[in-house]
């Protein structure tokens, strides 16, 4: 397995009236070629701005990053120069966003704006530039390429927007891509489709994914491996099947219980998680989660958990994996049931 | 779009009309003969006066005759300066103005436009402060009392620039000067504002997404999109320069056709006024309606809804 | 398995026992969530700007209105002796209040003259200090007075427009839509030309076209507000039109009303202060900001003092004003109120 990008121990805050807003704090995770690993979260758990971070596109003005590396390459992105940095977006990662509906300039021809990116990491000429776009649009799934090219984003669907901004990313070849909430704007059935594109170009271009989403229906469909961020921190990661069919973090119990189940049985109630994300500019002491969580020892709610590893690939971050806690079994109907879907990397 | 382009003209002639016939029946409330030296007429005088200019006739035959000449572009004969017309007058007159207008335009823009755009990529900097404090000075100092102490400051006391009269370039500095100090702030804080608002859009983050240098984010994508809605700035600012025309060109002495019409306004020449009123009307309308259109061909998402 | 405890030794055992759940139940509430005004209020204090602005508003209206009564001279009062007087001021002379002329004689030693004018006298030996404050009244009342009844027709019209909606709103918005394209400045010079120059023919000038503007907002914002829930409910309980009006849409609507008034009265002040400088204005002996203007233009080029004065204030108050009316837009706007 060839690791292509690295993720150490990353902070980030943002300033604001109210103060620093600790937004991500002492995140590590890899990413190996041609897989796809997903980051999941509540809104407001520092997925997003973890993102961003890797491609270093937030506002300089109230943004620092207050440590921690992000390697690819040999290079540590976070030591990069801004020129640097702007020859590596778009050719070796890219980004599609969450809402096609406003991430197209919506007074250039969708053309002009896949053609950009072409132009600037790759030299060549206007024709090929054009024809190559047109393949793109057409590997992308829209119909007419040849005249699609030269209308504007109003004239798309949120769909084939969305298919415009993926093919805007592809564009280079990268060897990465970000995909921060790729489909959570967009009606079910398109959903599906765009998951599949992905899915589908992955494959041909063997690109790694970061799938940024809340939607574990999304995640079970594309992912090898998760990792549950809640309030800056990543609780729980390991593979697919770890978190689905062995999750240790309460938090990820709760994540799981409240999605419905194909298969389950109808009887049994979805379990919302209670309460709200804490306040990231006040957080509680020792575990940010032990407010909301019904297994809090007493030590939760003073000293912040390690990180244990469960296997070579699960890590977890919880007290309830410490000797002396007492042992809590997790709730009926999480994992176990059949998802017709072989585990690429067994549990050790 | 030709749904939308006729609807707008429907409007634009109503506008006209309204205000050709408010024009009109003003006028005849106005006190006052509009002839020179009136107590030295005598009654038979007056009489032919009043014949020659159509004024014995009832007025709503005055006023379809003044409609029916309107359409011939025919404004009639000035009360003030003997056998001229009022679109001769107005002929003679519009050059001044429109050089000092298109000037203080062409300037006051280039120099806004300058200025907000550098107040929004430095936003919330010193330099930020700065730039809105002179805009919003630019917006509150009004033009009359800026000419004033223009001309009483660089004009007649340290006298780098004629303080008046029109016999040259160097003339129209000042009057021009003075009427862009209105546009310099009216598009430094429109434009400040628009940039700030695209800078936040998404689509930015999409363009540095891809690669792109900051300056071709700036250029390509910030700048080109915060343009687009500069244009409606047009009609805005045409009234000001028409409404700074009038109080400038009575300071700097300028022929031009704002002194004209406080010229006029003194004397009672009611031709006169009623003819530049409409003119600076139907500029305005025009001014108006081609904003419309060109916003309609400078943004692609309005030229397809093509509605009214 | 590798599993490895995180053993920090300091953590004695008997933490790890499950916490009592009172500790369970609140994860964070912070303070009381403001109510929109005073969340107003707090962002309008953080803008300096408007904050100075406010001040010297305040500032200059008590002024304009104990200024007058400092002095025995009365605004109208001439007095040919005293006649085009500079400033002086006692204990003041470094600053320029020295009754010196600009070409540097002394005015008040050459006429032997001991009461002090302090800002100043006109060709008429009216004293400018009293005038410059009653000047201030006068503009201050006229762009005051013009506001209020520009809101109050604006609201009347809008009200009506959106409330009732249909073929009314529909007729009343084509009127709209024609005044907006007739140039204010036109209309408002017509007016006073028919009408003797003063100040209600001045304010009723300004009305006739200045509503437009106050009731595109106020429709605006009504419509935006009527398609909301809580008006729904309000209208399923029987509660008749009027009182909807003023119970629930009206505070509603107070943010946008209140930002289009403070931009009202600077434009309405400087207006004024235009037409008198193109002769439309006040006849003397009142005074406004602008008839001081005009007349210390005429006479700019000997004694600059009598256009700086009413320059400066004219100035100030525009300023305070715009800068105060920008502040309550960033403080009351919702769309900037995330």
């Amino acid at each position: 397995m060839e690791k292509i990008l690295s993720v150490e121990n990353l902070h980030v805050s943002f300033y604001s009236d109210g103060g620093e807003i600790a937004a991500v704090r002492g995140v590590s995770f890899d990413v190996n070629k041609g897989e796809t690993l997903a980051i999941v979260g509540e809104s407001g758990s520092g997925k997003s701005v973890t993102a961003k971070t890797l491609m270093k596109l937030l506002p300089k003005q109230n943004s620092i990053i207050k440590q921690g590396d992000v390697k690819y390459g040999g290079k540590n992105l976070v030591q990069l120069t801004n020129r640097d940095m702007e020859k590596l977006r778009g050719s070796e990662i890219s980004m599609v966003f969450q809402d096609p509906m406003t991430s197209l300039n919506p007074t250039m021809t969708i053309g002009k704006q896949v053609m950009e990116g072409l132009k600037r990491h790759r030299t060549m000429s206007k024709k090929t530039a054009y024809t190559r776009t047109v393949e793109l649009l057409e590997l992308v799934g829209i119909p007419d390429p040849g005249e699609r090219i030269n209308q504007y984003p109003h004239q798309f669907s949120g769909g084939m927007r969305q298919r415009v901004v993926i093919a805007m990313a592809l564009a280079c070849n990268p060897k990465m891509l970000i995909a921060d909430e790729p489909t959570t704007a967009l009606d079910v059935t398109i959903q599906a489709q765009i998951l599949e594109l992905m899915k589908e170009l992955q494959k041909k271009f063997q690109t790694a994914i970061i799938l940024i989403t809340h939607d574990l229906g999304v995640v079970a469909n594309m992912a090898q491996r998760v990792a549950v961020m809640y309030a800056g921190e990543i609780m729980e990661s390991g593979t697919l099947d770890e978190i689905f069919y062995q999750p240790k973090h309460p938090y990820t119990w709760g994540l799981l219980s409240s999605m419905p189940k194909l298969h389950a049985d109808r009887s049994l109630p979805l379990t919302p998680i209670p309460g709200t994300p804490p306040d990231l500019s006040h957080l509680p002491e020792g575990c940010p989660f032990a407010p909301r969580c019904q297994y809090a020892l007493k030590v939760c709610h003073q000293y912040e958990p390690g990180k244990t590893k469960v296997s070579t690939t699960h890590t977890v971050s919880c007290w309830l994996e410490d000797e002396r806690a007492p042992k809590v079994k997790k709730p009926e109907g999480i994992g176990g049931m059949q998802r017709g879907r072989q585990s690429k990397i067994a549990g050790s | 779009m030709r749904n939308y382009f006729l609807s707008r003209l429907g409007y634009m002639l109503v506008t006209l009309l309204i205000i050709v016939t408010a024009t009109f029946f003003f006028m005849q409330l106005l006190p006052g003969t509009p002839f020179n030296n009136p107590e030295k007429l005598t009654e038979q005088q007056l009489l032919s006066l009043n014949e020659k200019y159509g004024l014995d006739k009832p007025i709503a035959l005055q006023y379809f005759i003044y409609l029916g000449n309107l359409l011939q572009f025919d404004l009639g004969l000035s009360f003030q300066y003997e056998g001229r017309t009022v679109e001769s007058i107005i002929g003679s007159r519009i050059g001044p103005s429109a050089l000092i207008g298109l000037q203080a335009v062409v300037f006051g823009t280039a120099a806004g436009l300058l200025l907000g755009m550098i107040s929004a990529l430095k936003h919330n900097s010193f330099l930020d402060y700065t730039s809105v404090f002179i805009a919003v000075l630019g917006m509150s100092v009004p033009s009359f009392v800026f000419a004033a102490l223009m001309q009483y400051y660089l004009g007649v006391k340290l006298q780098w620039l004629p303080a008046a009269l029109w016999r040259g370039w160097e003339y129209t500095i000042m009057p021009s000067l003075a009427l862009s100090v209105m546009v310099i702030a009216t598009v430094a804080r429109f434009i400040r504002t628009e940039m700030l608002e695209v800078l936040g859009q998404d689509y930015v983050v999409t363009a540095r997404a891809k690669g792109l240098t900051e300056k071709a984010v700036i250029v390509k994508h910030v700048v080109r999109n915060a343009l687009i809605p500069v244009v409606t700035m047009l009609g805005p600012l045409t009234v000001g320069i028409m409404t700074g025309t009038l109080v400038i060109e009575k300071i700097f002495a300028v022929p031009g056709l704002g002194e004209q019409f406080t010229l006029s306004i003194m004397v009672n020449d009611y031709s006169v006024i009623m003819g530049i009123t409409l003119f600076y009307s139907s500029l305005f309308i025009l001014v108006v309606m081609i904003v419309d259109i060109l916003y309609g061909v400078l943004d692609p998402r309005i030229s397809l809804k093509g509605e009214g | 398995m590798g599993r490895k405890p995180n053993e920090t030794p300091e953590i004695p055992d008997d933490m790890f026992t499950p916490a009592s759940p009172g500790i369970v139940t609140k994860a964070e509430t912070s303070a009381a969530p403001l109510t929109f005004w005073q969340e107003a209020w707090r962002r309008l204090r953080k803008n300096k700007g408007a904050l100075a602005g406010l001040i010297t508003i305040v500032f200059l209206i008590v002024v304009s209105l104990i200024g007058p009564l400092f002095n025995e001279y009365s605004y109208s009062q001439q007095d040919l002796v005293r006649s085009n007087l500079p400033p002086k001021i006692a204990g003041l002379e470094w600053l320029g209040f020295d009754g010196t002329r600009s070409s540097g004689e002394n005015t008040y030693e050459e006429r032997g003259i001991t009461a002090n004018a302090w800002f100043g006298t006109d060709e008429f030996g009216r004293d400018l200090w009293t005038r410059l404050w009653k000047a201030t009244q006068v503009s201050l009342f006229i762009g005051v007075v013009a506001a209020f009844l520009d809101l109050l027709i604006g609201v009347v019209y809008g009200g009506i427009s959106a409330f009732y909606g249909g073929r009314l709103d529909n007729v009343m918005q084509r009127i709209i839509e024609v005044l907006v394209g007739i140039p204010n400045l036109i209309v408002i010079i017509l007016f006073i030309l028919i009408f003797e120059p003063g100040i209600l023919s001045i304010i009723l000038a300004m009305i006739i076209t200045g509503w437009v503007g106050m009731a595109r907002v106020v429709r605006g914002q009504i419509l935006q507000l009527k398609g909301q829930e809580f008006i729904l409910a309000a209208r399923t309980l029987g509660t008749s039109n009027g009182k909807l009006i003023w119970k629930h849409l009206f505070p509603n609507v107070m943010g946008p009303i209140i930002i289009t008034v403070m931009f009202t009265i600077p434009s309405a002040i400087f207006f004024e202060a235009f037409l008198s400088f193109i002769g439309l204005g006040l006849q003397p002996p009142l005074a406004s900001l602008g008839v001081l203007i005009e007349d210390g233009y005429q006479s700019m080029r000997f004694f600059s003092y009598k256009l700086i004065f009413p320059a400066i204030v004219i100035s100030a108050l525009m300023i305070s004003f715009n800068l105060l009316a920008d502040g309550l837009r960033d403080a009351l706007d919702p769309k900037m109120r995330r």
